[in-house]
């Protein structure tokens, strides 16, 4: 489903090149549930922005769904992910000047797709049937969360990135995310990749892979199988 | 003191980062004060130039003017002053180069004395003017001598008489440089006047006497002694304060006219400063909070940012003062055909410093408005991020600075404009402009909410929706582009309806392009002829009696004007009707510049058996209500000493500005066909080879007769109208930058939140594309209702300008209209995608690391 080969990102900062992923090699089968963790800078974030095809590797690639990304153009890239790709974030990153119904709608509408039943059933999966024609401005953080999830799996991705989604929720509404991400797993073979520093939504994970000043220091797949 | 103490250290400590911010504020300013200050500073150096050259402009101290030859009793006044005399007279003619065959109508000048006494006719060469007067010479405008392919020692033929050209004049003080376009100069001795054979029955000749006083001062006193003797003598005497006064109101006017313009762009500018600091004052609403949680008052912390505001404004007007100056600089080279007066270019400091504070006022007057919302951010709102100022409706504050900003506006006006009335005029089009704009806006909203059908692409429903989304942008980019263009579009429709009414062919129509003046009764048939043979039809010659008014109603003219002396003079008829020499015609039918308005057209005859009875006329209905006379009224006419009887059996509009002969009175035929009379003929001749021919062949055996090429005149004027509205649109320059720079603020304003919805988007999978479309249809949509908005109110503001200033049928070009809607939406689209080129070139993983 994904599969990553010598991956490595470099900066250019303040004159000086800064290796921020080094040699990052490893696979994930369809249907796997990954958690990336490791402390602030260790280069999760920056990781999860090359699977998704988000930036481009200084060397190595990435195989995305039997897509060499490398091989494709941004726009050819955008299309990917509009047509297998879901997201969830940190920050929410809901469109701020469309309601929850019209942001759970877009990556069908990039499409060319007529999306408002399927997104209204969405958002009711998600607790939020009567809130649809709500801006996110007045939408709380939890609820601006459980739409962009519903956004996530509006286009029935093969695969879903997630960037800290629990960070700026309490431990409540968080775990209330978790479930419904990994319900919607289940139920729909989604394949997830999570960055995360919540050791709770961690440990819900079926593999979870370390980082530490960009390089994989621990991944429980390979410690199982030197086990 | 401690307390402004903080509030200006911390205005410059927070300022550092508000200049970046509020540069856009800056600019704006400057744009508006740099046009107002340059217009102004012009101004006062043309006031400065008239009041030193005024002497130079009339040529002496005292001059008499009149249509005939000077009374006897103006020559026994002007035989009293015991002064210097210099007379000029002066008359049209053709004049024809025998050498070259060129033939040309010139305005003939014809000099005796030391006329001027004042100022110098300059020539080249320089002795010529000193040398016309001995022997049989003239000196002529070098426009002249290239239209006739002559050169200086050429022979020039007016009427009867050949002159010796010896040189050309360079300048004459008070001519007008577009002038020679209309009737080019020609200077002769004044002895050779009567043998030119030109100033026979029907010429147009005004005769001037020119004064030098032993005592310069005495001129206004004489002048306001015996002008109302003279008046009845139909002379008219000027003086150099009277010419000042003149100039000074007619130059006054252009000042206003442009300083009107010019101030346009300043509260063009204000709606920038007013987006701007809105824009700002968001951005600060944290630092606002975290002030106020800190224990700084919220009068200080409004105060910190109102320095900021007039500080940036005030550099903001300084440097448009700069830019004015530079600016003034060029107007005398766009203007300079149309001044009377050469303008030296210095910068004028009053105006500087009143363009200066002007630029500071508006900018404080409108960031007032956002500002005030400062004073409500609590201290919670440090802790609450998405907290929103409350309601601003109850503030009062917030009607006192509104009420500030009319009154601002106003008094600028007023001050523009040179009084109440026009100011109140200007001031309540501009809100009205506004208002409807802020209409069309909110109308857009309206459209914009109504769910576009699914069957249009998506990149187009989600551009039209972010029209009425949360945080648009809307009114302010609606009423920036719309009153830029708004502005144009009116110039542009007010010149084109001047031009067209000046057209010879604009209504489909084909007029004259070619008149023949002054052609004798006898010489009516050979004119025709030489016409004819030129393969060509002439238009039936139309005949020209001149009169003058004897009596009213049983009432003498000269009774009638001994009366207006006594005190209500408000119900006497108007002088210049009673007093003029009224060049009359007969005929059985309406021209096409004719509409009968009251009363019965007769086509009857006035036959031999009406003799004894009052012969039918129609009178043109602005004559009628100056003279104070209507249907069925009795007004007895002397021709030539012959007294006529005419009653008024209707009353005509008459559209003047055509080229046509147009007459204020207009007799039956059958009564005025035995009383002198000369023939104007007209032709249609398209060819203008032909048309020189024939005039050479005319000049040169009917020297009397006068021809007119109307394409010419024509050229001549659209260079004129060219002139004005070059300079208005040079104005109106500033008023488009300062347009487009709101503009491109109102783009900047929401770049941010653009920059990350068209990274986000990318992340969810839309394509470069997909997310420039969505902006093109947005814009597209703004640029479209924005320029159609404005070109409909043009067509109001244009159809009134038509009808009440310049007084021409209103006609609306939709190829024009369509032209400036086009561009406007074009110039939108391109500067809103201009703005939102970052949004195409971010990559998505910037929505990831949104929060670091």
């Amino acid at each position: 489903m994904l599969r990553c080969q010598q991956l490595s990102r470099t900066y250019l900062s303040g004159g000086r090149e800064l290796t921020v992923l080094k040699d990052i090699t490893f696979e994930l089968e369809p249907g796997g549930f990954l958690a990336i963790v490791g402390p602030s800078g260790s280069g999760k974030t920056t990781l999860l922005g090359l699977l998704a095809g988000l930036d481009r590797p200084t060397t190595g690639r990435v195989v995305l769904d039997g897509n060499d990304l490398n091989a494709l153009d941004e726009n050819a890239r955008a299309r990917l992910r509009g047509e297998r790709v879901g997201f969830v974030f940190q920050s929410f990153q809901l469109v701020p000047t469309l309601t929850a119904l019209e942001n759970v709608q877009v990556p069908l509408e990039l499409r060319g797709e007529r999306a408002e039943a399927r997104a209204a059933e969405l958002l009711e999966r998600v607790g939020l049937a009567g809130r649809g024609h709500h801006y996110p401005a007045q939408l709380s953080g939890g609820e601006q969360q459980r739409v962009a999830v519903a956004r996530a799996f509006a286009n029935r991705p093969r695969i879903l990135f997630a960037d800290e989604p629990t960070g700026n929720l309490d431990a409540r509404t968080g775990h209330m995310i978790v479930e419904l991400m990994a319900e919607l797993n289940r139920d729909l073979a989604t394949t997830l990749v999570l960055v995360t520093h919540d050791p709770d939504l961690a440990a819900r994970a079926r593999r979870t892979i370390r980082l530490a000043d960009g390089v994989i220091v621990g991944d429980s797949n390979r410690s199982e199988s030197a086990a | 003191m401690s307390s402004l103490a903080f509030v200006l250290r911390m205005a410059w400590r927070e300022g550092r980062a508000a200049v970046r911010r509020l540069f856009l504020l800056t600019v704006a300013v400057a744009a508006g004060v740099g046009a107002l200050v340059s217009i102004n500073s012009f101004t006062d150096n043309l006031r400065d130039s008239v009041t030193r050259q005024a002497q130079s402009l009339l040529g002496a101290d005292l001059a008499f003017q009149s249509r005939r030859t000077l009374s006897p009793r103006t020559e026994a006044l002007i035989d009293s002053l015991d002064g210097d005399v210099a007379r000029v007279t002066n008359f049209g003619a053709m004049t024809f180069v025998p050498r070259t065959s060129g033939a040309r109508l010139a305005q003939v000048s014809a000099v005796t004395g030391a006329y001027p006494f004042y100022g110098e006719i300059v020539t080249a060469p320089a002795p010529a003017w000193r040398e016309l007067q001995h022997g049989q010479n003239t000196v002529i405008d070098p426009s002249l001598l290239a239209a006739l392919s002559a050169r200086v020692g050429d022979s020039l033929s007016i009427g009867d008489l050949r002159f010796h050209i010896i040189g050309t004049v360079t300048s004459v003080p008070g001519d007008v440089g577009i002038r020679s376009a209309f009737g080019p100069r020609v200077f002769i001795p004044g002895r050779y006047l009567q043998a030119t054979g030109l100033l026979g029955f029907g010429a147009r000749v005004e005769y001037e006497a020119f004064v030098r006083l032993p005592d310069p001062s005495e001129a206004q006193g004489i002048a306001a002694e015996y002008r109302p003797i003279l008046r009845s003598d139909r002379v008219r005497v000027r003086t150099v304060s009277d010419d000042r006064a003149r100039l000074d109101d007619a130059l006054g006017r252009l000042g206003n006219f442009l300083g009107l313009v010019a101030l346009v762009a300043l509260l063009l500018g204000g709606l920038g400063v007013a987006s701007a600091v809105h824009v700002f004052i968001r951005q600060k609403l944290e630092t606002v909070a975290v002030l106020r949680c800190i224990g700084a008052t919220s009068r200080q912390v409004f105060a910190i940012y109102l320095v900021q505001a007039a500080a940036m404004g005030l550099l903001g007007s300084v440097t448009g003062a700069a830019i004015g100056i530079g600016v003034q600089q060029a107007l005398p080279l766009i203007l300079a055909d149309l001044l009377p007066v050469d303008v030296a270019s210095t910068p004028s400091w009053t105006s500087v410093a009143l363009g200066v504070g002007t630029g500071l006022w508006v900018a404080l007057v409108f960031a007032l408005l956002p500002l005030l919302a400062v004073r409500r951010v609590p201290p919670l709102a440090a802790l609450r991020r998405e907290y929103e100022p409350v309601s601003a409706r109850r503030d009062p504050a917030r009607w006192v600075a509104l009420a500030g900003l009319a009154a601002s506006v106003l008094t600028l006006a007023a001050m523009q404009a040179g009084n109440l009335r026009y100011g109140l005029a200007f001031s309540g089009s501009i809100a009205a402009a506004i208002g409807l704009l802020w209409a069309a806006a909110a109308l857009l909203v309206l459209l914009a909410r109504r769910r576009l059908p699914a069957t249009v692409p998506y990149v187009w429903r989600q551009g039209i929706a972010n029209l009425h989304r949360p945080a648009n942008q809307t009114t302010m980019i609606v009423l920036a582009i719309g009153f830029g263009a708004f502005l144009l579009s009116t110039l542009f429709l007010v010149q084109h309806n001047l031009l067209r009414e000046l057209s010879l062919s604009g209504d489909g129509r084909v007029r004259p392009n070619f008149v023949f003046f002054d052609v004798q009764s006898d010489q009516r048939e050979p004119v025709e002829a030489a016409i004819r043979s030129a393969g060509v039809t002439p238009v039936p010659a139309v005949p020209i009696v001149p009169m003058r008014l004897h009596s009213m109603k049983g009432r003498t003219v000269a009774g009638i004007a001994a009366d207006t002396l006594d005190d209500d003079t408000t119900h006497m008829p108007a002088n210049w009707a009673l007093r003029r020499e009224y060049r009359s015609t007969y005929r059985d039918t309406l021209v096409g510049s004719e509409r009968l308005l009251a009363g019965a057209w007769r086509p009857r005859r006035f036959g031999p058996a009406d003799s004894g009875t009052a012969v039918p006329i129609s009178i043109e209905q602005e004559l009628a209500g100056d003279l104070g006379v209507g249907l069925g009224d009795e007004l007895v006419w002397d021709v030539q000493g012959a007294l006529v009887t005419s009653r008024i059996a209707s009353i005509r509009e008459v559209d003047w500005a055509r080229f046509e002969p147009n007459f204020f009175v207009v007799f039956a035929s059958g009564a005025l066909e035995r009383a002198p009379q000369t023939f104007v003929t007209m032709a249609r001749i398209d060819d203008p080879a032909l048309r020189g021919g024939l005039q050479r062949r005319i000049a040169e055996r009917f020297p009397n007769v006068t021809s007119l090429d109307l394409t010419m005149l024509q050229a001549a004027i659209e260079q004129l109208v060219g002139r004005v509205t070059l300079a208005v649109r040079f104005m109106a320059l500033f008023t488009l930058a300062t347009g487009a720079l709101v503009l491109i603020g109102a783009v900047a304003t929401s770049r941010f939140q653009r920059v990350r919805e068209g990274a986000l988007l990318k992340t969810l999978g839309a394509t470069r594309g997909q997310v420039l479309r969505i902006i093109l249809a947005e814009y597209l949509a703004l640029g479209v209702l924005a320029a159609a908005a404005a070109v409909a109110l043009s067509a109001a503001s244009g159809w009134a300008l038509a009808r009440f200033l310049f007084e021409v049928p209103f006609g609306f070009p939709p190829g024009g209209a369509l032209a400036v809607t086009a561009i406007t939406a074009g110039l939108t689209v391109a500067v809103g995608i201009w703005g939102s080129l970052e949004v195409v070139r971010r990559t998505p993983l910037d929505v990831l690391r949104a929060e670091a």
